[in-house]
């Protein structure tokens, strides 16, 4: 009963929101409809008993990705105007994806239903080990059956994260920033300096 | 509490949902009512600290002074400005409110006293924290004003920094604990040190992590001295520059539960929760959510002292902290811990 509902008010706000997310005229109004279809679908994932994912959705996807969407979007000058000109020259591309996007969704759900995947059983519920948590499970197949992906994974992350810092990482000159462990280093013998200049002569330093 | 329900001739399905809702009232109302008190210790604690009387006026010793300005901006005019975004000017104080009480959800306030007993508690206090922010940037953006807008982005920066730090402390507990579960991480620091001490915080290789979490609990919650969103002498008042009446009460109510939660996190994460201090049975006559709440309190004075005595960061020097100082060293304590973990066969 209860599960019924909270199924359909996810299921409705996600679809809803998701939507909205392409309709709304206000690019900041369509991410923040982005990060609610995220929210809903987290709770999808907690009533199929997949709450490590959801919680993983909500945090990663939630808390920084789509924050860091926002802030970009927030700063952008959108010309509305120029935007709606180019939809006749876009129509055929963005027709082209939607088709391809349809054929994989097809043929995902077509591959789902011949049983070829062993992802859980066909009600929805997750077939999790018993006995174990979600977190357990999915660390116990991370770190054994799966370990040489996930670590390829993390060679793949970091690559990209070192390309990114090489990329916007420039040596500017003439730039004085502070060097906290310089001043604390500092000490009043080296800092000040006792001079006796004579009458008349100044004090180079 | 849902039993009790179905003893009094309910089904199953109504007692859990009218036992959920009493929870949820029994946690809130209280919640709210620690907020306005808490509002007024801290301002009596700094106007002891700058040798002032503090708000004395309204009731004995000045109690009622928070029920006061609450009535007050009860009865104030909202204002919306007219070239604010009407929609989400309004949502943002809700967002933020609301989000400032989920996470006390999986909060233990005695053995077993939790509304949810989750087996990824922890994780998702990381993800309703995450979430925090958007009633800022929200507030910044909706405002369509100057101020608002650069405490928005500070505020942002700011906590998305800090996040990643508070998010390797908490696994170096959850490594520790063996589970993400906030009740269990409570039971597993039960004599932890000597089996005496009850709390990871008496571990030497903890005791780091909790130096570091409470510093970036102050950094998450914008107390000072990384009070930057609301810097009186460069942002007016931060986001909440245009709000007005109870949008702008709701805010604070917000802060001041995320703090309250902080403290609370600082306790029942590092210091052993509901457990006293000593693993001596004399000690567990006093109720666990005696110590609790004793703890919580303590950790409150300790943020409104650093926030009476401590002057506010540049803002390089707190993005210097966040990611050249804590990043690393939260990092390197992630391996350190799990190194001493697997070389002892904790986990076996």
């Amino acid at each position: 009963m209860i599960q019924t509902i909270a199924f359909y008010l996810f299921a409705v706000l996600t679809i809803a929101s998701a939507a909205a997310t392409i309709l709304s005229r206000n690019p900041v109004h369509s991410v923040l409809f982005l990060i609610l279809a995220f929210f809903n679908a987290a709770g999808l994932m907690v009533l199929t008993g997949a709450e490590f994912i959801a919680m993983l959705l909500v945090i990663v996807y939630v808390g920084a990705v789509a924050v860091l969407f926002l802030f970009v979007v927030m700063m952008l000058d959108i010309d509305f105007a120029e935007l709606r000109a180019g939809f006749v020259k876009n129509f055929p591309l963005g027709m082209l994806v939607a088709v391809v996007l349809l054929a994989e969704m097809v043929l995902g759900i077509g591959a789902y239903k011949a049983g070829a995947l062993d992802l859980g059983t066909p009600d929805g519920t997750a077939a999790t080990p018993a006995g174990a948590s979600n977190v357990e499970a999915i660390g116990g197949l991370m770190y054994s059956r799966y370990l040489f992906l996930f670590e390829a994974a993390g060679l793949i992350l970091l690559v990209a994260m070192v390309g990114a810092i090489v990329l916007t990482h420039r040596q500017r000159s003439g730039t004085r920033g502070q060097k906290i462990s310089k001043q604390n280093a500092r000490r009043p013998d080296e800092a000040t300096v006792n001079v006796k200049p004579e009458v008349g002569k100044g004090v180079s330093l | 509490m849902t039993g009790f329900f179905q003893n009094l001739g309910m089904s199953y399905e109504w007692a859990w949902f009218v036992s959920t809702i009493c929870g949820i009232l029994l946690i809130a109302l209280p919640l709210m009512l620690a907020v306005a008190m808490i509002i007024y210790v801290d301002r009596k604690i700094w106007a002891s600290m700058a040798l002032r009387r503090g708000p004395n006026v309204v009731g004995p010793f000045g109690l009622l002074q928070s029920f006061a300005d609450g009535l007050k901006v009860f009865l104030q005019e909202t204002i919306v400005p007219s070239a604010a975004n009407k929609g989400l000017f309004l949502i943002a104080p809700i967002v933020t409110f609301t989000l400032a009480l989920l996470s006390w959800a999986v909060i233990p306030f005695n053995s077993g006293a939790i509304l949810a007993d989750i087996n990824i508690g922890l994780l998702y206090i990381l993800a309703i924290s995450s979430l925090g922010v958007y009633g800022t940037i929200m507030a910044g953006w909706a405002s369509n004003s100057k101020y608002p807008f650069f405490s928005a982005m500070r505020a942002s920066a700011q906590m998305i920094s800090y996040e990643v730090s508070i998010g390797f402390i908490l696994i170096c507990v959850v490594l520790w604990a063996g589970t993400f579960n906030i009740n269990d991480i409570v039971w597993a620091q039960k004599g932890h040190v000597f089996g005496i001490i009850n709390g990871f915080v008496a571990n030497p290789l903890l005791f780091p992590m909790w130096v570091m979490f409470l510093i970036s609990s102050l950094a998450e919650t914008q107390r000072a001295p990384f009070d930057l969103t609301e810097a009186e002498s460069e942002l007016v008042a931060g986001y909440q520059t245009e709000y007005s009446s109870m949008a702008f009460a709701a805010y604070w109510l917000g802060e001041y539960a995320n703090v309250l939660l902080m403290c609370a996190l600082n306790a029942t994460l590092f210091w052993g929760g509901w457990l006293p201090p000593l693993d001596i049975p004399v000690l567990y006559l006093v109720p666990g959510f005696v110590w609790f709440l004793l703890k919580v309190f303590f950790f409150f004075f300790v943020f409104s002292w650093i926030k009476a005595t401590v002057p506010r960061y540049r803002y390089d020097q707190l993005m210097r902290l966040g990611w050249k100082v804590f990043l690393p060293v939260s990092l390197l304590f992630v391996v350190i811990v799990s190194g001493y973990l697997m070389a002892t066969g904790h986990f076996q």
